[in-house]
C-alpha cells in the first residue's frame, strides 16, 4: 500500500513538472492487448474500476437515479465487445441520497477501500464540492461532473483532476438571451430562478445580453413546495416571457401554480429542467392526478446538447435504445439514460486517449491534450484544455410540442464571460460501429 | 405552569419506564464512589470517580490509536464519521438521559458549529484549530442558551416542537445570508494539513504514513475523548444528580430548593456545546458546511443513536453513533452481495435501519446498553437474594 501510495506521489510530481510543456504526442501508440500492466491504482491487466455518487433515494431520486443505470448498461454493452484495451469496465455507483455529508462518506468508500481508478459523473453541485478537495488532493480524475457549475473546469490550477462534462450554465444563459433578444425583442421577461449557482450562473449570463427586457427576478429556496409568491409576483410585474432556471420539480411546480393563477406567459426553461415525461409524472403526483401528463408544456421552449429520446431518427438514440435493449435493466430508455450514456462514451474516448496502460495522471494528460476533438453524441466540442476543464460549449433550442420537440435555433458556441456567440458549423458525428469509439492513444 | 403539569408528567414517567435501568444505575455507581462498600469494584478500580475516569479516558486513548492503527483507510473516515455523531449523541444523552428533555434542534446546533468552523477557516491566516473549534463551541452554545431560556419552561413534546422549528428554520439563514454563507451550495472548508509532530507520532507508533484522513480521524477522536470525559465527570457529579432529581421528581426538587429553569437551561447549554464541538469536527471530516447537511433527518439520526444505544449512557450514545455510521454501508454492500442492483441495494439500507428501530423498541426498550445493564441488575439482586435466603 504504501509502495502505491509513494509510486502515485513520484508520478504526481513528474506530471506537474511536465504538464505545461504538453509532453511527447506521439499518435497511433495502439501497441498489443498482451502488454497490458496493472498500471495504477484500480487498473489491472483486464480491468478498470470506477465510480460514482448518485441520489438513489430521497428527493432528488426521480430522474438523477437513471443517469447511472443508463452508464451501466452501455459499459455492459462495451464490455461484451472486448472493453478498452482488453480491459472491462468495472462501475459502481453508490447513493449519497443528494445531502453532501453523505456523498463525503461514499466517495471515501469509493477511493479508500474500492480503490477505483476515477471517480465518472459524480452528480450535484453542493454534494460535488464536499468531495472536490479531497479527490483533488488525493490525485484521483474526477471526470465529467454532472452539473453545469464553473467550480469543475473553471480553475484547473487549483483542482487538476476535476473536468466538467455538460455546457455550464452561464453558456446557457447567454445563448437564451441572445435568441430571446433576437427573436422576442418586445417580450417582458421574468425571471424564474434556483437560489443558487445555477440560478446565478444563468442570470448573470442571460442579463449580458437583454438585461433592459428583465421586469422581474424571483427565486425559490429549493424545499420550500410552495412558489405562489414568485409566480404571483412575475405575473404582477407583467412578465409574459418567463425563463427558469429550475429543477423539473419546480418547473411542476410553476406550471400548477401558473394555472391557479391564470397566468399564461411564453415560458422558456433550462435543459435541467426541462424534461417532459419527468415533468409529466411530476405534475401528475403533485395535482393527485389532475394533471396527467406533460401538456401544459406545450409550446414551452428548452435548450439541448444532448439528442432526446422523442427524436427517434436519430442515429445516435437507435443506437442507444440498442444498448438499453440489449445490456439494460427494467424500465424505458430516457433521456436521463442517454445522459448516462453518453457520459459512459466520453469517458471511454478518455480512457483509450490515455493509452494502453493508463496512469491517473495520464488520463488527465489525454483529455487536456486530445479533449477538444473528440466527437460523439454530444451536440458541441467540448471545451478541454490545460487551461480550462470546461464542458461542452455549446447548446441548441427547440420547442416542446405534445410528445416530441421541434429544433427552432441550432446550436450556438461560446464560453464564460464576455466571449461571443457563433452558430456552430460542424456536422453531426457519426455513430461507430457497436457505438465504441475509436480514439488513438495521446500518451506515452 | 399548572396545565402543562400533566404531559410533564406523563413524559417524566415514559421516561423513567425507558430508562429503568440506566437511572439506577448511576445512582448504584455514585453511590459506590462516595461510601466504597462494594468490595469487589474497589479492588479494580480507583475509588475516586476522577481517577476512574482519567484511568478509562488513558484506555479510551490506547484504543482509539490501536483502533485506528490496525483499520484500513476506509474504516478510518468511517471512525472520523463516527466521531462526530458520537460527540452530538453524547451531549444529547444528557439533555434526553439525564434531564428529561426531548431535543429535535441539534442537528441545528451542529450547523452553528460548522458554519462557525468554516468561517473561521475561511479566513487568510486562520487561528490555531483548537481556538477555531472553542469558537464553535462558544457559539453553538451561545444559541444553546438563547433556547434553553424557551426550553426551561417546554416539557416534552412542547420543546421537542420548539426545537424542531429550530432544526427546520435554522439552516435556512444559510441560504438567506447567501454572499457570507455560500447559500444552498454552502461553504468549503479546508482542514489544516497535520502538523510534523503527528506523522512523527504514527511512524513511532505504528510505521504506517499519515494520511490526511488519518489526521482527521485522529482530531475527532480527541475531541470526543475529552468530551466523554468531562460528560462523565458531569454526569457523575452534584450537578448530575440534580439533573436527575430535576428529571424524576419535579416537585420534591423544587422542595429541595432546586431552581428547576436554571438546571434545565443549563443541560441545554451542556448539550448544545458538544453539538457545536461535534459541528465543527464534521466541517473538517466532510470538508463542507452546507444547509443540506443538516436537514431534520440528522436531528432525528442522533435521537435514534442515543434511544438504541441505550438513554443515558455515554457508551449506548456511542454504540448508537456506530450503529448509525457502519449499517447503512455494510447493509449496501449484503444487497449487492445478494445480486441486488445498486438502487434496490440503497433503498435496502433506510429499510432495514428502520426495522432495527422497530425490533430495538420492542425488544430492547432501554436500549442496548440499558438492556444489558438491566440483565445485570436482575443477577445481582437475585443473587443477593439467594445469599440472604441462605444466610
Amino acid at each position: 500500500m504504501t509502495v502505491i501510495a509513494a509510486a502515485t506521489a513520484a508520478s504526481t510530481l513528474a506530471a506537474c513538472g511536465g504538464s505545461d510543456d504538453g509532453g511527447g504526442t506521439s499518435g497511433g501508440g495502439g501497441g498489443d492487448a498482451s502488454a497490458n500492466e496493472a498500471s495504477d491504482i484500480g487498473i489491472t491487466e483486464d480491468s478498470i474500476k470506477l465510480g460514482a455518487h448518485f441520489p438513489l433515494t430521497g428527493v432528488a431520486a426521480p430522474g438523477y437515479s437513471e443517469i447511472p443505470t443508463g452508464a451501466q448498461a452501455y459499459f455492459e454493452c462495451l464490455n461484451q465487445q472486448g472493453g478498452v484495451n482488453g480491459r472491462t469496465i468495472d462501475y459502481i455507483y453508490r447513493d449519497d441520497a443528494y445531502n453532501p455529508t453523505n456523498t463525503s462518506q461514499v466517495v471515501n468508500q469509493l477511493v479508500l477501500e474500492d480503490e477505483v481508478f476515477a471517480i465518472v459523473g459524480g452528480l450535484g453541485t453542493p454534494t460535488h464540492s464536499a468531495v472536490l478537495d479531497f479527490l483533488n488532493s488525493e490525485g484521483v480524475p474526477d471526470l465529467f461532473v454532472s452539473s453545469g457549475s464553473r467550480l469543475w473546469g473553471e480553475d484547473p490550477e487549483t483542482n487538476p483532476y476535476t473536468f466538467g462534462w455538460q455546457t455550464d450554465y452561464e453558456s446557457e444563459g447567454k445563448i437564451i438571451g441572445q435568441y430571446i433578444a433576437d427573436n422576442f425583442p418586445d417580450a417582458k421577461v421574468g425571471l424564474f430562478l434556483q437560489d443558487d449557482d445555477f440560478g446565478e450562473d444563468g442570470e448573470a449570463g442571460i442579463r449580458q445580453y437583454i438585461d433592459d427586457q428583465i421586469v422581474a427576478a424571483e427565486r425559490y429556496t429549493p424545499g420550500n413546495t410552495n412558489v405562489g409568491p414568485q409566480i404571483a409576483a412575475l405575473q404582477a410585474a407583467g412578465a409574459d416571457f418567463v425563463v427558469g432556471f429550475n429543477v423539473p420539480s419546480y418547473t411542476a411546480l410553476s406550471q400548477l401554480t401558473a394555472l391557479q393563477l391564470g397566468y399564461d406567459p411564453q415560458w422558456f426553461y433550462s435543459n435541467v429542467g426541462s424534461d417532459p415525461t419527468l415533468v409529466g409524472s411530476l405534475l401528475n403526483n403533485f395535482s393527485q392526478g389532475q394533471v396527467s401528463d406533460a401538456s401544459l408544456l406545450d409550446g414551452a421552449l428548452t435548450t439541448d446538447y444532448l439528442p432526446t429520446v422523442d427524436e427517434p431518427d436519430n442515429p445516435w438514440v437507435q443506437e442507444f435504445q440498442r444498448i438499453w435493449d440489449e445490456c439494460g435493466g427494467e424500465g424505458e430508455l430516457t433521456n436521463y439514460r442517454i445522459y448516462g450514456m453518453a457520459q459512459a462514451y466520453t469517458t471511454v474516448q478518455a480512457l483509450q486517449a490515455a493509452g494502453q496502460n493508463p496512469t491517473r495522471d495520464g488520463l488527465v494528460e489525454a483529455i487536456e491534450t486530445a479533449g477538444s476533438e473528440w466527437e460523439g453524441p454530444v451536440l458541441a466540442p467540448f471545451r478541454y484544455s490545460a487551461d480550462s476543464h470546461m464542458g461542452t460549449s455549446g447548446m441548441s433550442i427547440s420547442r416542446i410540442t405534445g410528445d416530441t420537440t421541434e429544433e427552432v435555433e441550432p446550436v450556438q458556441l461560446t464560453d464564460l464571460g464576455d466571449a461571443e456567440i457563433e452558430p456552430y458549423d460542424g456536422e453531426m458525428a457519426e455513430v461507430p460501429e457497436n457505438g465504441i469509439p475509436n480514439e488513438e492513444s495521446v500518451v506515452d | 405552569m399548572s396545565d402543562l403539569q400533566s404531559p410533564a408528567n406523563t413524559t417524566a414517567e415514559s421516561n423513567r419506564a425507558g430508562g429503568k435501568a440506566s437511572e439506577d444505575a448511576p445512582t448504584e455507581a455514585t453511590a459506590g464512589a462516595d461510601q466504597p462498600t462494594a468490595t469487589r469494584r474497589r479492588s479494580l478500580l480507583p475509588s475516586s470517580t476522577l481517577l476512574r475516569h482519567l484511568l478509562v479516558l488513558l484506555i479510551g486513548a490506547v484504543g482509539a490509536v490501536v483502533l485506528l492503527e490496525t483499520t484500513d483507510p476506509f474504516t478510518n473516515s468511517q471512525l472520523a464519521t463516527l466521531t462526530y455523531y458520537a460527540i452530538a449523541a453524547g451531549g444529547l444523552t444528557v439533555l434526553t438521559g439525564m434531564n428529561g428533555q426531548i431535543s429535535l434542534g441539534h442537528g441545528a446546533l451542529m450547523a452553528v458549529g460548522a458554519y462557525t468552523t468554516a468561517l473561521f477557516l475561511s479566513a487568510d491566516e486562520p487561528l490555531p484549530l483548537p481556538l477555531i473549534l472553542l469558537a464553535a463551541i462558544v457559539t453553538a452554545t451561545a444559541v444553546g442558551a438563547l433556547v434553553g431560556v424557551a426550553a426551561a419552561r417546554l416539557h416534552g413534546p412542547y420543546l421537542a416542537g420548539a426545537t424542531l422549528a429550530l432544526a427546520v428554520g435554522l439552516p435556512g439563514l444559510a441560504i438567506y445570508f447567501h454572499d457570507v454563507l455560500g447559500g444552498e451550495q454552502g461553504m468549503r472548508v479546508r482542514a489544516p494539513r497535520a502538523p510534523e509532530a503527528f506523522e512523527s507520532f504514527i511512524s513511532a507508533v505504528s510505521g504506517n504514513s499519515a494520511t490526511n484522513t488519518k489526521w482527521l480521524a485522529y482530531l475527532g477522536a480527541i475531541c470526543l475523548l475529552i468530551t466523554y470525559f468531562l460528560l462523565a465527570n458531569l454526569i457523575r457529579s452534584r450537578i448530575g444528580r440534580t439533573w436527575r432529581a430535576v428529571r424524576d421528581q419535579e416537585v420534591a426538587a423544587e422542595l429541595a430548593g432546586i431552581n428547576l429553569g436554571a438546571w434545565r437551561v443549563l443541560a441545554f447549554v451542556v448539550s448544545a456545546a458538544a453539538a457545536g464541538l461535534a459541528g465543527g469536527v464534521l466541517a473538517l471530516v466532510v470538508r463542507l458546511a452546507a444547509p443540506s447537511g443538516f436537514t431534520l433527518v440528522l436531528s432525528l439520526a442522533l435521537l435514534t443513536a442515543i434511544v438504541i444505544g441505550g438513554l443515558g449512557s455515554l457508551l449506548g450514545a456511542l454504540l448508537g453513533s456506530a450503529l448509525l455510521v457502519f449499517l447503512p454501508p455494510f447493509v449496501t454492500d449484503l444487497g449487492t452481495g445478494w445480486g441486488l442492483d445498486n438502487t434496490e441495494a440503497a433503498q435496502l439500507a433506510p429499510f432495514v435501519y428502520g426495522v432495527v428501530l422497530i425490533v430495538a423498541m420492542i425488544f430492547a426498550p432501554a436500549g442496548v446498553v440499558g438492556s444489558l445493564r438491566m440483565r445485570w441488575l436482575t443477577r445481582q439482586a437475585k443473587r443477593s437474594a439467594a445469599r440472604a435466603s441462605r444466610g
